[in-house]
């Protein structure tokens, strides 16, 4: 499964997203303010999953602003710091 | 002070001033709050983060303010919410410390460490209907209609608030139960609500309400 796929599956489950599909969820569209709507709680819980589901640990929580942006912007987060 | 409306959850059904709105037998309090939710047409998707006892508090709150309008009638300043519990937020309390008990699997949900305080049911109400007045979350074995009498004639009596949310609001794993009650200032409940519909707030109408057989369907007056 494409990793941007396995994202949304999970972003959805981790964020108890009840009434969202993962074909809802637009790969380049922004998760926080217009697009999921997500608050910064939600933010913190995105966070963990990196780390737990990943390994990839955030030192510093403003790096989440970038990182956060899109399924994309964190999937090609998690192949470039998985190659480290 | 008159109670001009009242809400009983319990699992399996829900009453309005002592009438069945809605019933159904569900296997487990997460599953009766998630249909109950869908069934009355509830648009928070918020709703779907919290925990079972917030979401019986939201629940709770949102059958009971129900075309109240409360904010066209009193300044949000001025509408309290009082509730009383008695297992506080413990369930919650017990799923964060089995995500923090093992050192070698250590990962807190921060969704989960929110719904560490009772006072969120509180914070919950007020942010969605826009309330600002004062609020508080008392520990109590059981419902207790004294102290809710108590603290919430305290504050009409300081002026503090014109109108409060206030009653009983308990889940803990299998138990769910809950008593909202809306309390409005007299002279303004009497202005714009049927005479036949009012009840006075005092000690032992409040106790009444609380015990009030579910099994019965009808509405009792008080």
């Amino acid at each position: 499964m494409e990793l941007t796929e396995k994202l949304k599956k999970e972003i959805i489950e981790v964020l108890n997203l009840e009434d969202v599909k993962p074909e809802d969820i637009d790969t380049d569209g922004p998760l926080f303010g217009d697009g999921l709507g997500l608050d910064s709680i939600d933010a913190l819980e995105l966070i963990v999953l990196l780390e737990k589901n990943y390994g990839i640990k955030i030192e510093d929580p403003k790096e989440g602003r970038k990182i956060f942006t899109s399924v994309r912007t964190m999937a090609d987060f998690i192949l470039e710091h998985q190659k480290k | 002070m008159l109670i001009t409306k009242y809400c009983q959850v319990k699992l399996s059904e829900i009453r309005i001033n002592g009438s069945i709105v809605y019933a159904e037998k569900a296997e487990s309090p997460a599953d009766f709050l998630k249909s109950a939710y869908r069934s009355l047409t509830i648009q928070y998707p918020k709703f779907f983060k919290m925990d079972n006892l917030c979401k019986l508090a939201l629940l709770s709150s949102e059958i009971l303010l129900k075309d109240a309008d409360l904010l066209t009638k009193y300044p949000s300043e001025e509408i309290g919410i009082i509730i009383l519990n008695s297992s506080s937020s413990l369930e919650t309390d017990e799923k964060h410390q089995e995500s923090i008990s093992d050192r070698g699997n250590y990962f807190p949900s921060p969704s989960v460490f929110v719904y560490t305080l009772p006072n969120i049911m509180t914070g919950e109400i007020a942010i969605r209907h826009r309330i600002k007045g004062e609020n508080a979350v008392f520990i109590s074995e059981k419902p207790d209609a004294q102290i809710i009498f108590r603290v919430v004639n305290e504050l009409f009596s300081k002026e503090r608030v014109s109108c409060c949310i206030t009653g009983w609001v308990e889940a803990y794993h299998g138990r769910l139960s809950s008593c909202l009650m809306l309390v409005e200032n007299e002279e303004k409940a009497k202005s714009l609500t049927e005479p036949e519909e009012i009840i006075i707030f005092d000690p032992s109408t409040i106790e009444r309400i609380f015990k009030e057989d579910l099994q019965d369907g009808t509405y009792r007056k008080a």
